[in-house]
């Protein structure tokens, strides 16, 4: 994935990895990384909580733990790639692209997903997927990263199987 | 996710200290928000709040506007002056030809102790209390809780003493709730005359002497001498109020340790609080009002969500993953 998003970005002249709370954000580190050791460049990263973007507040309620929101200073003029675990309704990258603009007006956005699970509510699609699955809707796939869960995994959890 | 506040904050006695802890961890990032270059968030889009201010605020008033805008609601400012209020018209009529305006908060500031929960009782919109009489003025409880955080790390354990009219404050009365709950030792000092009877009831010392509380302390919350105490008899004197009770350099510099600073303002210079001390380098005050914004968008967001009737209905429906 590192390798596509680096094709994608032609170098890391203007690339910006941008992670998506909190799973996207270990993602987001360890792709730059790799580009780093590649490369030998610095890649710019950052953070998107986008909790407060949401169209939902009213049914779903506060999610009161809102994750820290860090972006680079600068992105006009940048190639910022959105990087998330699991791409499902759309409706985070949808709040993630309106958080975005509120920062800056960068030259492209792309979007690096790990897994694509289908299920697409909005007219969005990722430009590098690691994995595609089909899942129903009832059950639910969750990435687990080494750095927060002690382990890297994706997990399909069945509604009604304890995971 | 059912209202983790319920439907109202009238005051920090009230909630328990998970709850408290809840809007101290959700200021945190809305800290961040201020300092974007657009500080503004779309969480209470359409949401419409009416600041309903029945005495003089500045600080108060402005905060929670800005608290309000920087979430993307919809604000109108009520004051009592050029009002219907003027025309006699009650709390409840006011507020009731509010909501028929089909607005969703109410954040009130009255002169009357109780006027917040009276209000919260009859009305169906969120009602957070901006400070009622003599009661309970909980954001600034809580803003002085997040920046005593901020500054210590932590607040179990922390010894705070307020200073001054305590008996007539509800900053006071918003920190002791606040502090104790949190696990703070808490001390009062200042005349008899200006502390409550029977407050070590509640776990909560006594200090007769400022030199003793700077001893005790780590933090110093100053209050403001409400100027109208001297004519109603309290103490004797302004100037003799700051000759015995006055936090001044002198005093701070013979304490142990370095003593953080707080005041809710607005601050009578030279009567509680020496201007060296209010601009010196452990002084907290202006941080207390830049967490001001951030604890008032904490509260009005959880507050604001979270029906949970639609909560129920929306249950499995897909919102984002």
């Amino acid at each position: 994935m590192a390798v596509e998003v680096l094709e994608l970005a032609h170098g890391t002249g203007d690339l910006v990895l941008i992670g998506i709370q909190r799973r996207g954000v270990e993602l987001a580190e360890r792709i730059a990384k790799l580009i780093e050791q590649d490369e030998g460049a610095v890649v710019p990263r950052g953070a998107l909580d986008i909790t407060l973007y949401r169209d939902d507040l009213e049914t779903v309620g506060p999610k009161p733990v809102i994750g820290e929101t860090r972006i680079p200073r600068e992105l006009a003029g940048k190639h910022v790639v959105i990087v998330d675990d699991v791409l499902y309704t759309g409706r985070t990258v949808r709040a993630a692209l309106d958080e975005l603009a509120d920062f800056g007006r960068p030259k492209r956005i792309s979007l690096c997903v790990l897994v694509d699970r289908g299920g697409r509510e909005l007219p969005i699609q990722p430009d590098i997927v690691g994995k595609q699955v089909k899942v129903n809707g009832g059950e639910r796939v969750d990435v687990l990263v080494e750095e927060l869960d002690g382990r890297d995994e994706v997990v399909l959890v069945r509604p009604g199987v304890l995971a | 996710m059912t209202a983790p506040l319920g439907k109202d904050l009238i005051g920090l006695e009230d909630l328990s200290a998970d709850q408290i802890r809840l809007i101290l961890d959700t200021a945190e990032p809305f800290k961040e928000v201020s300092e974007r270059p657009i500080k503004k968030v779309p969480a209470l889009r359409g949401k419409t709040i009416v600041n309903l201010f029945f005495e003089a605020s500045t600080r108060t008033r402005i905060s929670f506007e800005f608290a309000e805008k920087r979430l993307s609601a919809d604000t109108v400012n009520v004051a009592a002056s050029g009002s219907s209020v003027q025309k006699g018209e009650t709390l409840v009529d006011t507020a009731r030809n509010l909501e028929a305006m089909r607005i969703d908060m109410v954040v009130i500031r009255h002169p009357s102790s109780g006027a917040a929960e009276f209000l919260g009782n009859r009305i169906r919109s969120n009602v957070i209390n901006a400070g009622d009489g003599k009661h309970e003025h909980p954001t600034q409880g809580l803003l002085d809780l997040l920046t005593i955080r901020d500054k210590h790390g932590k607040i179990d354990g922390i010894k705070v003493c307020l200073v001054g009219d305590v008996l007539h404050s509800r900053v006071a009365r918003s920190n002791i709730w606040g502090l104790l709950k949190l696990g703070a030792e808490v001390g009062v000092c200042g005349p008899e005359t200006l502390l409550p009877r029977g407050i070590e009831e509640l776990g909560v010392c006594r200090f007769r002497r400022i030199e003793e509380a700077i001893e005790w302390a780590d933090v110093l919350n100053v209050l403001r001498l409400q100027l109208e105490r001297m004519e109603m008899g309290f103490i004797p004197s302004v100037r003799e109020y700051y000759r015995v009770f006055g936090v001044t350099a002198e005093r701070l510099e013979k304490a142990a340790r370095p003593m953080t600073i707080m005041h809710p303002g607005p601050m009578n210079r030279g009567v509680e609080i020496d201007s060296r001390v209010a601009d010196g380098p452990h002084s907290v005050i202006l941080d207390q009002v830049t967490n001001g914004v951030a604890v008032r968008m904490a509260v009005l967001y959880l507050l604001a969500g979270g029906r949970p009737e639609l909560a129920d209905a929306a249950k499995g429906s897909g919102g984002p993953e």
